[in-house]
């Protein structure tokens, strides 16, 4: 414990608070006194004509994030930053190591394992999981009856995440008595061990991750409603064929949101965690199959407690997910259309509801 | 292709989807016979409801219902309530360098979290709030970017004729924002809170690693627990996911029609 929570938790003692509140009233003291500083400087500014009141009331309105963003993102970051060049073990003091931890960090042949496991789930489910909602949102933008029916049970698993879902996954695909090797052995082909095999522990989490496409699905489906129905009524004038218009017109149409999807997907499977832990501690995943980044990241911060190398961990993920993130707006400029980039296209007539 | 070819395969792929819901549903009411024999087949053969009961009695459930509900549910109201502060500040309040700071809010949406975990760690324990459910509340109740981006874009879609009409009257800029614009943004007030109750109540990484006592576990820590002790007993792990999973199947269903709304716009817009 730090000797200023110490201290205020020391005072509320005298004040009678709760013992466990007593941690939450030192850190309310604490930000109110910052509140209270960030309040004089604006209001002493104001009353010097430093800054309109206007100014005054927008800083005033954004302090709260400001707040957040200091002490839990952008002061971390800084702190993570210096700590994966210290070696520590948060019990004996702290040793600086230089670039210590990223050396050994490209030698460990343990993180070459967790990036090979984690950008092959990334690089493969995503992709997969685009092409099935977006398939199954191009089938239901038809005008046909029950499509609220079909709507609901795509997007209905995809409530069922996390650690639940891991749970009935862990049953699914079990060896002996699972859903998916009853199903395989009921066409005759023996299934092999899913979790517990290493060369099928990843493809059984990608196939997994399939199951809660529901939510991608919903936003594509609104996406393909936006579609202005002239453009396909002008393409079957020229002639175009059903392919034709789903080629030069559907897809072009709805690429900013295939793009926002898989940038925001990209970014969720690159720090997958939950289902390796949840399938390990069960007894699965064999040789590493499941060592996803975020997985061995944990395993050195709170199981080794190598404080120093974890944070080096940490930024190396950060890195991969900028570059990764990079690469997809570099490469979306040949394949995302939007509106404003052709003025004669954007003359699209306002619709009646 | 024609429309009988789309209702065959959507429903053909329905089945294949809806499968292991109904499974995890049969297999839950199944006894411990009727889990082995029963196979894939959706009838539970041997009836036994009272998995719900023995899987509840098994461990201190309503210590952990209490935890998770109090883990999610202020978040969800103080995400929610600064978010929209916030958004409207970016969206109506006019300053300089506005346009700057809402790119960095935009910018740490694609930051991954687990950079700020190991500091995290060590200022929670420095706060002295190791073990306790506050670190898993309070990084919630100054805003999250997605929230602050989603309210900015509604705000910014009302008429600016709002916001003079009240300046004009003298009120000031929180009455414009808790009188006018708070009520109005509804439809994203509901997307917002269900989407923090959906992360908040399924959040796994953080109680795991602030949490050690059985005292502040939540409920999806108590179910991996579970998993990996009760590896055998399927009903009963079955039973704890769907009381786990329950609270938002029953929020999609009275909040569908927002949810679904809710969605779309912030995937399209």
């Amino acid at each position: 414990m730090n000797p200023i929570t110490g201290g205020l938790e020391e005072v509320l003692r005298h004040l009678g608070l709760a013992p466990g509140l007593r941690p939450l009233g030192a850190f309310v003291l604490l930000s109110a006194v910052v509140a209270a500083a960030m309040f004089g400087v604006v209001s002493l500014a104001v009353r010097r004509r430093w800054m309109s009141r206007t100014t005054a009331a927008f800083w005033l309105f954004v302090s709260p994030w400001m707040f957040g963003f200091a002490v839990f993102t952008f002061g971390p970051m800084v702190y993570s930053l210096w700590l994966s060049f210290l070696n520590w073990d948060l019990v004996s003091p702290s040793r600086f190591a230089g670039l210590g931890n990223y050396q050994k960090a490209a030698a460990d042949p343990l993180v070459r394992q967790a990036i090979k496991v984690t950008l092959v789930y990334a690089v493969v489910s995503v992709p997969l999981q685009t092409a099935l909602s977006l398939g199954v949102a191009l089938l239901m933008n038809t005008d046909i009856r029950g499509i609220n029916v079909f709507r609901t049970v795509w997007y209905l698993p995809s409530l069922v995440t996390g650690v639940a879902q891991v749970t009935l996954f862990l049953w699914v695909f079990n060896p002996n008595y699972g859903l998916v090797n009853g199903m395989l052995h009921a066409v005759g082909v023996d299934g092999p061990a899913w979790f517990q095999d290493p060369s099928w522990a990843l493809p059984a989490v990608i196939i997994m991750s399939l199951w809660t496409v529901g939510g991608n699905m919903v936003i594509y489906l609104a996406g393909l409603q936006d579609v202005p129905i002239e453009l396909y009524e002008a393409a079957s004038i020229d002639g175009a064929g059903p392919a034709r218009r789903l080629w030069s017109i559907t897809i072009p149409q709805v690429s900013p949101v295939i793009f926002f999807n898989v940038v925001t997907g990209l970014i969720a499977a690159m720090q997958i965690f939950t289902q390796a832990f949840v399938i390990k501690s069960a007894g699965g995943a064999p040789a590493n199959s499941l060592l996803f980044f975020v997985y061995y990241l944990y395993q050195n911060a709170f199981q080794f407690f190598q404080m120093g190398y974890a944070s080096a961990l940490a930024w190396i993920l950060l890195l991969m997910i900028l570059a990764l993130t990079l690469l997809v707006f570099r490469g979306s400029a040949f394949w995302v259309y939007y509106e404003s980039a052709n003025p004669k296209a954007s003359r699209r007539r306002p619709r009646v509801r | 292709m024609g429309k009988a070819t789309n209702i065959v395969v959507l429903t053909i792929g329905s089945l294949v989807f809806a499968y292991p819901f109904l499974w995890m549903i049969a297999t839950s009411l199944r006894t411990r016979q009727g889990v082995a024999s029963g196979g894939i087949s959706l009838w539970p053969i041997q009836w036994q409801f009272n998995n719900y009961t023995s899987g509840l009695a098994s461990f201190p459930f309503f210590t952990y219902l209490t935890n998770s509900l109090l883990t999610t549910l202020i978040p969800v109201v103080g995400s929610v309530l600064v978010s929209s502060l916030v958004g409207f500040g970016f969206a109506r309040i006019p300053a300089r360098g506005s346009g700057l700071l809402f790119g960095i809010v935009l910018a740490t949406m694609l930051l991954p979290q687990e950079v700020t975990l190991v500091p995290q760690f060590i200022l929670f324990r420095s706060l002295d709030m190791m073990d306790t459910l506050y670190p898993i509340i309070l990084p919630f109740m100054f805003g999250m970017p997605f929230f602050i981006f989603l309210f900015r874009q509604f705000y910014m879609r009302l008429p600016a004729s709002l916001t003079d009409a009240a300046v004009v009257d003298g009120a000031g800029w929180f009455r414009i924002w808790r009188s006018i614009y708070l009520p109005l943004s509804q439809p994203i007030l509901v997307a917002a809170a269900v989407l923090q109750f959906m992360s908040s109540w399924n959040n796994f990484l953080t109680p795991t690693i602030f949490i050690q006592s059985d005292r502040w576990k939540t409920l999806p820590m108590a179910l991996a627990g579970f998993t990996s002790v009760n590896r055998t007993d399927t009903s009963l792990l079955m039973a704890t996911s769907i009381i786990v999973v329950l609270p938002c199947v029953l929020i999609f269903f009275l909040a569908q029609r927002h949810i679904i709304g809710g969605i779309s716009f912030t995937g399209t817009k």
